[in-house]
């Protein structure tokens, strides 16, 4: 479809302001542009049927099944976006007298992700999941420097994590161990003893882990760590299984940021906005960041003001929802969705780890690849043909031609059955018409893209023939 | 109680039956005894919606949204278009994730490469990414770029806001690097002192344009110590007052980023805003986040990709140029989309009139007894006054629905005035400030 600037007419404009009604203030020549800048000249029926044939072209939640592994694509609720809307004419800098509510949702919303997290202190600066875990990574090297601790300059991360993890280690100034999992995905208990010692600044670890198994040792990981005077980070990138059921906090953790637009079903919005909520234990509450203006010089600080309220306030919404007994009752049809789909489809693929899983699992398509040809790639994008979002693709990188899949708490038992029933009628595909699932999608707006072609040669904005 | 899961109750039992399970304790069966939840959450019983609206709508209740805001520094009351709130409420576009599968997501990577286009027109500049978090993390991300070897030090100006002089500060320590403040001078950078700070091991200097107390700053007579010195000029730009003023690419920068907020997006408390982030093409390989590119399908016809990914940290780890994935998309569509509707001409005189509106005010104010300008010299639509009876004047503003300048240093207000507000409330503001430094 045309780009917008390809629609714009000169001289074609949408009404929006009066005509100034004080005298003209003259921008001094020398601080002036050469020319106005090209932007879109366009009447309101075209931005609106525009942005409409844009929507038209991708894929939302409310769209149909999306099962991206490790993403939590659960329902985003549509009272948690009226309820935000309540709270935008809020300025930042507002004397505090004149947003008490602003403060009472934060206060409510910190208390109880405090209680499920386990962790006694938070901050909702943080932006995104990355962005907290640079925060609470942050959080252990002041803990270490206060204490005058130079020599700690590793953090030890297994090989199974996001790449998110060991990118923030390196951001925070710290040498990446990268340490191998166990056959079973697990720590290698024996692997983190080797490692650990003096110079141990941390452990960033995410349980269940990025396999979906929950690691059972947890508790003697988080020991061994302790005593070799390091901290340990929860990444709580798959929180969403275990909430309600069991806590960071009583697994050893120091500190660990919740993923407010995954696991508290605040919406992805495409790639954000999100919010990455980060609690810790008392001993690192000093540390937690503080905006300068707000509040005075002194602290960390990783973003402007106090973070993505907005975001807050939906997942209060879903909070107040579904109370004490809702979290518990999400995690658990989480856990059910992913082990139910994954029986649906042990006769026909083969799940890498054969055993139960939490809230997501991952598929190992090696076999299928040798004896057809067809990869884990052609089966996610022959899955855009029946609809269904693919499930995220090689990763973890310790299985190979991994396909993994979360199905979340809010998929109903007829939605999998279909999507293992579209799996497996993939799966006879394969062996009988490889060749139309190397070219599919078929239905899509477009087929597959060059993306070599795209990093060779940058086209990275319009320019006017 | 409240519940999002559409499973019937005895649905659910099956499915555990199916699994070979009896009850829920056996699906966690992993989770050691010691940790595992026994009793319920401390936490209140869950609602329905109903009763959930009622109680958020109580809490936004307790706050005060005042009729006229008069004040900025970071979080400015532009007029917001009805069709801008209207459209990103769309749900495939709140709902979908990053677009990684781009046959699926046409819509977005469409609109992403759209917004890229307007950030490189209103700053000049080669290359845009996707967004990140917001304007001071869009600082801190470009002062990071600059940074190689040979040189570690990052210069910023005492005259940016100092929510952004504190994240860069964070993320310098974060590395193990050194900020510098460069000191300021009637309101602005002092050239002298940043030619002295100037040296071989400088990566990059930050100025912000126009400056937190709302002044021009001489932006190109800056950027030229800093190339003399070798290093990387950036500049944190206002974006509507780049629908009249001097490029960032013309005034000599090689990174131009910003708050991205008053492009569509509301005040919020704070958020989500917007980080714009865009830079010359030979530093676009460093530019961190996702950057959408345009390419061909299978079949010849035009398409739009993730690009450039091997600068990630999916790819990259530990070696990646930062670890952001999730950045503001849907901030990045909002602003896109008041781009377009405003236009070229729409945006300059959004910008105008809060220029116009702004001097109209300091004239008002400054032609009361015991007020005057903190500053000279040009400014944009946010200015500094000295006044008596800071607190008194701000009480009676606040009285009359109207949030007055911010309190900086001893007696200062930093005020700031958008298009939204008409003569008649700056006329009327002016006037509650005259009747309480007559009493």
């Amino acid at each position: 479809m045309k780009l917008i600037f390809e629609k714009s007419i000169p001289g074609r404009r949408c009404t929006i302001l009066p005509p100034c009604d004080v005298p003209a203030a003259e921008l001094p020549e020398a601080l002036r542009r050469g020319s106005a800048p090209a932007l879109p000249e366009v009447s309101e029926t075209d931005v609106s049927r525009h942005y409409t044939q844009l929507c038209q072209q991708v894929h939302g939640v409310n769209c149909g099944f999306y099962p991206l592994g490790s993403c939590t694509m659960k329902y985003n609720p549509r009272i948690d976006e009226e309820m935000s809307s309540l709270f935008t004419g809020v300025h930042p800098l507002a004397p505090a007298h004149s947003k008490e509510g602003c403060q009472e949702v934060l206060d409510t919303a910190k208390k109880y992700l405090c209680e499920i997290s386990g962790m006694d202190d938070m901050t909702f600066q943080p932006a995104a999941g990355a962005h907290g875990e640079f925060t609470g990574v942050l959080l252990i090297r002041q803990y270490h420097d206060a204490r005058g601790d130079k020599t700690r300059n590793k953090i030890i991360v297994p090989d199974s994590a996001h790449g998110t993890n060991p990118a923030t280690a390196a951001m925070c100034g710290y040498e990446v161990v990268n340490i191998d999992s166990a056959p079973d995905g697990c720590v290698d208990l024996e692997k983190l003893k080797a490692v650990l010692g003096p110079d141990t600044a941390g452990l960033m670890l995410t349980n269940p882990n990025t396999v979906g198994l929950f690691d059972q040792n947890i508790l003697e990981i988080t020991r061994l760590v302790h005593e070799a005077g390091g901290l340990c980070y929860y990444d709580g990138a798959n929180l969403n299984a275990v909430m309600g059921v069991a806590r960071p906090g009583d697994m050893g953790f120091d500190c660990t940021h919740m993923n407010l637009h995954k696991t508290f079903a605040t919406p992805h919005g495409g790639g954000g906005p999100g919010a990455g909520a980060v609690g810790c234990k008392a001993f690192l509450a000093p540390y937690l960041p503080h905006s300068a203006l707000m509040e005075g010089p002194g602290h960390l600080q990783v973003r402007s003001f106090g973070g993505n309220f907005l975001v807050v306030v939906r997942a209060l919404t879903y909070l107040l929802t579904l109370g004490a007994e809702g979290i518990p009752e999400a995690a658990q049809n989480a856990v059910l969705n992913a082990n139910y789909l994954m029986k649906a489809l042990s006769g026909t693929y083969t799940p890498a780890y054969d055993r139960l899983c939490m809230h997501e699992f991952v598929l190992d398509l090696s076999d299928l690849k040798k004896e057809t040809g067809v990869s884990a790639l052609d089966v996610a994008k022959s899955l855009i043909d029946c609809g269904i979002h693919p499930p995220t693709m090689y990763f973890p990188m310790i299985v190979h031609e991994a396909l993994m899949l979360e199905p979340t708490e809010t998929e109903s038992r007829e939605t999998l059955d279909e999507a293992a029933a579209a799996l497996r009628k993939l799966y006879a595909m394969a062996h009988e018409d490889a060749e139309r699932m190397h070219t599919a999608p078929h239905s899509a707006p477009i087929g597959r893209p060059d993306e070599v072609k795209a990093a060779r040669h940058p086209v990275l904005r319009y320019k006017a023939p | 109680m409240g519940s999002y899961v559409p499973s019937a109750p005895a649905q659910r039992q099956e499915m555990l039956q199916a699994l070979g399970l009896s009850s829920w304790r056996e699906l966690y069966r992993d989770v050691p005894p010691d940790m595992y939840l026994d009793g319920p959450l401390h936490l209140p019983h869950g609602m329905s919606e109903l009763e959930v609206n009622r109680a958020m709508s109580a809490m936004a209740a307790k706050n005060r949204v005042y009729a006229t805001v008069l004040r900025g520094a970071g979080a400015y009351d532009d007029y917001i278009p009805a069709i801008v709130k209207y459209i990103p409420a769309k749900e495939e576009f709140l709902t979908a994730y990053t677009p990684y599968q781009a046959e699926m997501s046409q819509g977005l990577l469409q609109s992403i490469f759209e917004y890229q286009t307007m950030i490189c027109e209103l700053t000049g500049m080669d290359v845009s990414n996707a967004s990140v978090y917001d304007g001071a993390s869009a600082a801190a991300e470009a002062a990071a770029m600059c940074r190689d070897r040979k040189r570690r030090l990052t210069l910023i100006s005492g005259a940016a806001h100092p929510d952004v002089i504190n994240t860069v500060r964070t993320y310098c320590y974060g590395t193990g690097d050194e900020l510098r403040v460069v000191p300021v001078k009637d309101g602005r950078t002092d050239p002298e002192a940043l030619a002295a700070m100037l040296d071989g091991e400088t990566a990059s200097f930050y100025v912000q344009q126009p400056n937190f107390y709302g002044l021009w700053e001489d932006a190109e007579a800056l950027g030229r110590a800093v190339h003399e010195a070798g290093a990387l000029f950036v500049m944190g730009c206002h974006p509507i007052s780049l629908g009249i003023a001097k490029t960032p690419a013309d005034c000599g920068a090689d990174i131009a980023v910003g708050e991205g907020q008053p492009l569509g997006l509301p005040l919020g408390d704070g958020g989500p805003y917007l980080g714009f982030m865009a830079c010359r093409e030979k530093l676009m390989r460093k530019l961190p986040g996702r950057i959408v590119g345009e390419t061909t399908d299978d079949a010849g016809r035009r398409a739009y990709v993730l690009s450039l990914q091997a600068r990630e940290q999916h790819i990259r780890r530990e070696k990646a140029s930062s670890n952001i994935c999730s950045n503001e998309a849907l901030c990045a569509l909002t602003a896109g989309l008041y781009l377009t509707v405003m236009g070229p001409e729409g945006l300059a005189e959004a910008a105008r009139q809060s220029m116009a509106k702004a001097h109209y005010l300091a004239g008002a104010l400054c032609a009361l007894p015991g007020v005057e300008m903190a500053y000279g010299g040009p400014y944009f639509h946010e200015f500094v006054t000295r006044l008596p009876r800071r607190e008194d004047v701000l009480c009676a503003l606040g009285q009359a629905d109207i949030l007055g300048g911010l309190p900086v240093g001893e007696d200062g207000l930093l005020w700031c005035v958008t298009e939204t507000v008409s003569k008649a409330q700056l006329d009327r503001a002016a006037a509650i400030v005259k009747e309480v430094l007559a009493k």
